[in-house]
């Protein structure tokens, strides 16, 4: 009789010794699965068998392993960060599997996305999109008075849900077009709704866009399926209103 | 400067919203020219006269112009944003599952469903604009009879039938790109936005059976030419 507390899976994981070698999917059998364990934590212990038997453990990223860094990826069974909604791998608990399950782990997939080894994949793609232009480069002094700008709270909310953006990149991961829409959209929604971002805003979403063009990501085919597999819940409306502020800026801007 | 412009026309933002411009232009042909056909259900003198009087307009070369090169855009446009997609991903995933939420059956067949209308379309000027000419009087008028080459030609049930398999395929591209384009155009809105999604439905079952009952009605009807 299976016991709930001590599971057994069979993982398929994507193993490549690094960029340009061929990998393959490799089949593991694991014992001992706690439904209790983090998914990562279930990686750690496998990690730990494989070292043990002289194997060379599997390489994940992560880092806070609190859902805040964004660093943790994974393909999980076909889905970004796994089966439940708004959660990262780190997150995601084993009690969401069976005992017997068989679980494919994969990196995420993109041409911007060069992989390192098994599952790390180099997302630095992103940090050259914020350098682009992700920023507020005008200075906004000492911090103001309270109410001296005066924002809306809607529009302070919509800035808000937009900056929650993580960085994990698991829009691109699950988007069939590899595209980066919803990570740039998000990062240029949150400074154009706010007063302080307005003065670089045509530039910013100009420069960010053509760096995102550039990486070779690809182009939005508003599937949302990016939105339905986002950590952080990112709504698409960030990529409407993305395509309006680039069309208003294509038409207006003196540069 | 002219290298601005090309850059910008190139940016993956414009190329979609070209996209979208182009396809909701065709969406108007499409509603123009189903009210066209409609005239077929008055019968065969209203319907010949109309496509007489729309040809003989020496205007019809700059509208036919305008609509193959609009048609030329969205298909060759739609050609190359699929094969850039491809590129972005070039190593495919083992396994890889909609979350449910996100891509329907008609956004995730997009080239497909375009690809069966190019298909459809080029049949269909074959079997139509450049089909059989047949002629009638019709008040003294010497005119193309079409209404006679659509009754011949729907008398197959095979036809009827692709064109109807083909009708459903522009329904389901236009339940995805309707509402697509207002997304691509920036359009959008917490109120406005579920009534754009609605509109694409019932625009496109509209497209789909308003179509679809042409050659349905021609094939019943056929006995009565
Ligand atoms: S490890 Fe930091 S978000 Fe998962």
């Amino acid at each position: 009789m299976s016991d709930k507390n001590n599971m057994t899976l069979n993982l398929k994981i994507w193993r490549q010794e690094g960029a340009n070698v061929k990998g393959s999917i490799v089949d593991y059998r694991l014992e001992g699965v706690s439904p209790d364990m983090s998914f990562l934590e279930m990686l750690d212990l496998l990690n730990e068998n494989l070292i043990n038997q002289g194997q060379d453990p599997v390489a994940f990223d992560h880092d806070c392993r609190e859902g805040i860094c964004g660093m943790c990826s994974l393909m999980i069974n076909g889905q970004a960060h796994g089966p439940e909604r708004e959660t990262t791998t780190c997150q995601l608990h084993m009690r969401k599997f069976k005992d017997g399950d068989t679980i494919v782990i994969e990196p995420w997939r993109a041409k911007a996305f060069p992989l390192h080894k098994d599952l790390m994949v180099d997302r630095s793609a992103f940090d050259d999109i914020m350098s682009a232009g992700g920023y507020v480069n005008v200075s906004t002094g000492n911090a103001q008075d309270a109410n001296s700008i005066l924002i809306g709270k809607d529009k302070a909310e919509l800035a808000m849900d937009a900056a929650s953006c993580i960085g994990c990149a698991a829009c691109v991961a699950s988007c069939k077009n590899a595209s980066a829409m919803l990570f740039v959209s998000a990062k240029v929604s949150q400074l154009a709704l706010l007063p302080q971002g307005q003065e670089e805003a045509s530039t910013r979403v100009q420069n960010m866009v053509s760096k995102m063009d550039d990486l070779g990501f690809g182009n939005c085919t508003n599937e949302a399926e990016c939105e339905a597999q986002c950590p952080k819940g990112i709504k698409i409306s960030n990529i409407s209103r993305m395509n309006r502020e680039y069309l208003k800026a294509s038409v207006t801007a003196h540069h | 400067m002219a290298s601005k412009l090309m850059k910008t026309l190139n940016s993956s933002i414009v190329k979609k919203q070209m996209m979208a411009v182009s396809g909701l232009m065709l969406c108007g042909f499409l509603v123009s020219h189903l009210i066209g056909n409609c005239l077929i259900y008055v019968g065969a003198e209203a319907f010949n006269t109309y496509a007489h009087t729309l040809i003989t307009n020496p205007l019809i070369y700059l509208a036919e112009a305008i609509l193959a090169s609009l048609f030329l855009f969205h298909i060759g446009m739609g050609i190359r944003l699929t094969v850039e997609n491809r590129k972005a991903r070039p190593d495919r995933y083992f396994v890889k599952q909609h979350s449910g939420a996100g891509a329907t059956f008609a956004s995730a067949t997009m080239p497909y469903t375009g690809l069966i209308i190019l298909a459809f379309l080029i049949y269909h000027l074959i079997n139509f604009k450049y089909g059989p000419y047949y002629t009638i009087s019709h008040g003294g008028v010497e005119m193309r009879d079409l209404y006679r080459l659509l009754i011949e030609y729907f008398s197959a049930p095979l036809n009827v039938f692709i064109y109807i398999a083909c009708m459903v395929a522009l329904g389901i591209h236009l339940s995805h790109g309707f509402w697509s384009a207002f997304q691509s155009l920036g359009v959008d809105h917490p109120k406005y936005t579920p009534c754009i999604k609605l509109i694409a439905k019932l625009y496109a079952v509209a497209m789909t059976v308003g179509y679809s009952a042409l050659p349905l009605y021609c094939y019943l009807a056929k006995g009565g030419y």
